[in-house]
């Protein structure tokens, strides 16, 4: 089996007023247990938004702290799920169900190196 | 037996033997190594020792030799090549002949591993041509009109994706199948069409694109040999592609399909793509190639442009547009509702689609103003194509018109 990241990426602020969150989070739930039912879950986590990330550096030793994430920009990683599946295609199954309950967001699909896999 | 019917042999049998391993091995790379040091063995033993009854079976036996000689090298260090061997081991000892009745299906994984629509369409087309038509990178760099070393790049990219990534070398399932093949038949008839008429740059047909397309639909179409929509498309490349002789002038400019010498027209390849246009379309799963080859056939039957049957082809047309409405299938329709109901009808239609950035829209636009008088419009709109055309051989073409125009 292969370990493949799923990662959520959602616009910041706020979500819009017309979203049905409890809809979205039933139907997020019930995927989870549906992933774990195939024994397809590893993990997975909702983040809070990107505005309380801290980003941390250290440069000969020193730690520098500073506010906010790590990359610019109007969208940032939401949550994500790990799944691990025989190929592509079976995390790429996963991701369409996965895409399917956020609609409109998109996921990205990305192996992880083989070592992690035990 | 000289270098040369070697190397087409090669040509033939590099996909199945790159199939074979792959499959066996996991390791496109290794595949590809392998089965390259065959044919340099080929090339020294063939000329002299004659060549073995089942060339296929003879190089996929040899590069699997090579194979399994490089991964006991390596086993002792790699827990990973050991598995390997143990999977590649179980053609060992079977005669050549029996890995060659084995390997039939291999060839359809791989095409669906090198037109997986997890990687990028030019590395989909560059994986094709290299792993199934056995094409060198720099055929296929010159083809494209790339530096070589950018598609070398392409290819390693997409072939790390495949690794590290586990794309699948496996036909999809049932579910998926529909998707997955159009994806497949689009690369095909990518590299067609880049054959036929280059995007840019100077020659009008690269042939050898357009050939190695051809071979792609056969070998596609001998898989799976009942899919409608691949009979469809073997049956439009060849259609078309029968057209090839004519459709240049002796001094290598553009001729439009009415003013083609169709004495010029290759018959056996008409017959062939006819015979197969009837053969899917009774099978009455009408899919937009399928349609698009029964139009061209139309076109082949008429022994003069005078002759042709524009009210069949407009209604053929039609169902195209029910199919698969592209606004580019509704510009093509238009010419043939000029034929059937006029040019003022046509020209409304034409209007209608946003397709500005297209040559051939203002081309067609520039043709119906010609023939409703309105000059100096039409003028204006063959300015537009030339400007928007990326073809030399199509730019002088239209620049003729414009200046037969400007005579009227």
């Amino acid at each position: 089996m292969k370990q493949y990241l799923l990662s959520i990426y959602q616009p910041d602020g706020p979500p819009p007023a017309d979203l049905d969150l409890t809809r979205i989070m039933r139907d997020v739930r019930a995927l989870r247990d549906e992933m774990k039912r195939a024994g397809a879950w590893v993990f997975s986590g909702g983040l809070h938004d990107a505005s309380t990330a801290t980003v941390v550096r250290v440069n000969h030793g020193d730690a520098l702290i500073t506010d906010g994430p790590y990359t610019e920009g109007k969208e940032h990683l939401g949550g994500f799920t790990i799944i691990k599946t025989a190929d592509l295609d079976g995390a790429l199954d996963w991701g369409r169900k996965l895409a399917t309950v956020l609609s409109p967001l998109a996921i990205e699909v990305r192996p992880f190196h083989d070592e992690t896999t035990h | 037996m000289s270098t040369h019917d070697i190397e087409r042999i090669f040509r033939e049998e590099y996909g199945r033997a790159v199939a074979v391993l792959v499959r066996r091995f996991s390791d496109i790379d290794l595949a590809e190594e392998a089965v390259q040091d065959a044919f340099a063995t080929a090339v020294q033993r063939w000329p002299t020792e004659g060549v073995p009854p089942s060339p296929a079976g003879w190089l996929i036996t040899t590069a699997r030799n090579r194979i399994i000689d490089r991964l006991r090298r390596e086993a002792s260090r790699d827990d990973r090549t050991q598995a390997a061997l143990h999977h590649g081991g179980s053609l060992a000892g079977l005669p050549e002949e029996a890995v060659d009745d084995e390997i039939g299906d291999e060839r359809l994984r791989l095409i669906f591993t090198c037109c997986h629509p997890a990687l990028a369409l030019n590395a989909q087309v560059a994986l094709t041509l290299r792993l199934l038509g056995g094409l060198t990178t720099e055929a296929i760099a010159r083809a494209f009109l790339v530096p070589a070393a950018t598609l070398a790049q392409r290819l390693v990219r997409a072939k790390g994706k495949i690794r590290d990534a586990r794309i699948p070398y496996r036909v999809p399932q049932a579910a998926d199948l529909p998707a997955r093949m159009r994806g497949v038949l689009a690369v095909i008839y990518l590299i067609f069409n880049e054959g036929y008429t280059a995007s840019s740059g100077d020659r009008l047909t690269r042939d050898d694109l357009c050939a190695e397309a051809i071979r792609l639909g056969r070998q596609l179409h001998e898989l799976m040999p009942g899919e409608p929509e691949v009979m469809g498309l073997l049956a439009l490349m060849l259609l078309i592609d029968a057209r090839r002789a004519a459709r240049v002038s002796a001094d290598g400019g553009l001729v439009r399909l009415a003013d083609q010498d169709r004495r010029q027209w290759n018959r056996a390849m008409i017959r062939e793509g006819q015979a197969l246009v009837r053969r899917c379309l009774a099978r009455n799963v009408p899919g937009p190639y399928q349609i698009q080859a029964a139009i061209n056939a139309v076109h082949s039957d008429a022994s003069t442009s005078a002759d042709t049957d524009w009210r069949q082809i407009l209604t053929l047309y039609n169902h195209l547009m029910a199919v698969a409405p592209t606004p580019v299938a509704a510009l093509n329709r238009a010419v043939a509702v000029a034929e059937v109901e006029g040019p003022h009808a046509a020209l409304t239609l034409v209007d209608s689609l946003d397709l500005d950035r297209y040559y051939l829209f203002h081309a067609i636009r520039a043709d119906l103003l010609r023939r409703l008088g309105r000059l100096s419009e039409a003028a204006d709109a063959y300015d537009t194509a030339i400007e928007r055309s990326e073809n030399a051989a199509e730019r002088e073409f239209l620049e003729r018109r414009l200046t037969e125009l400007r005579q009227m």
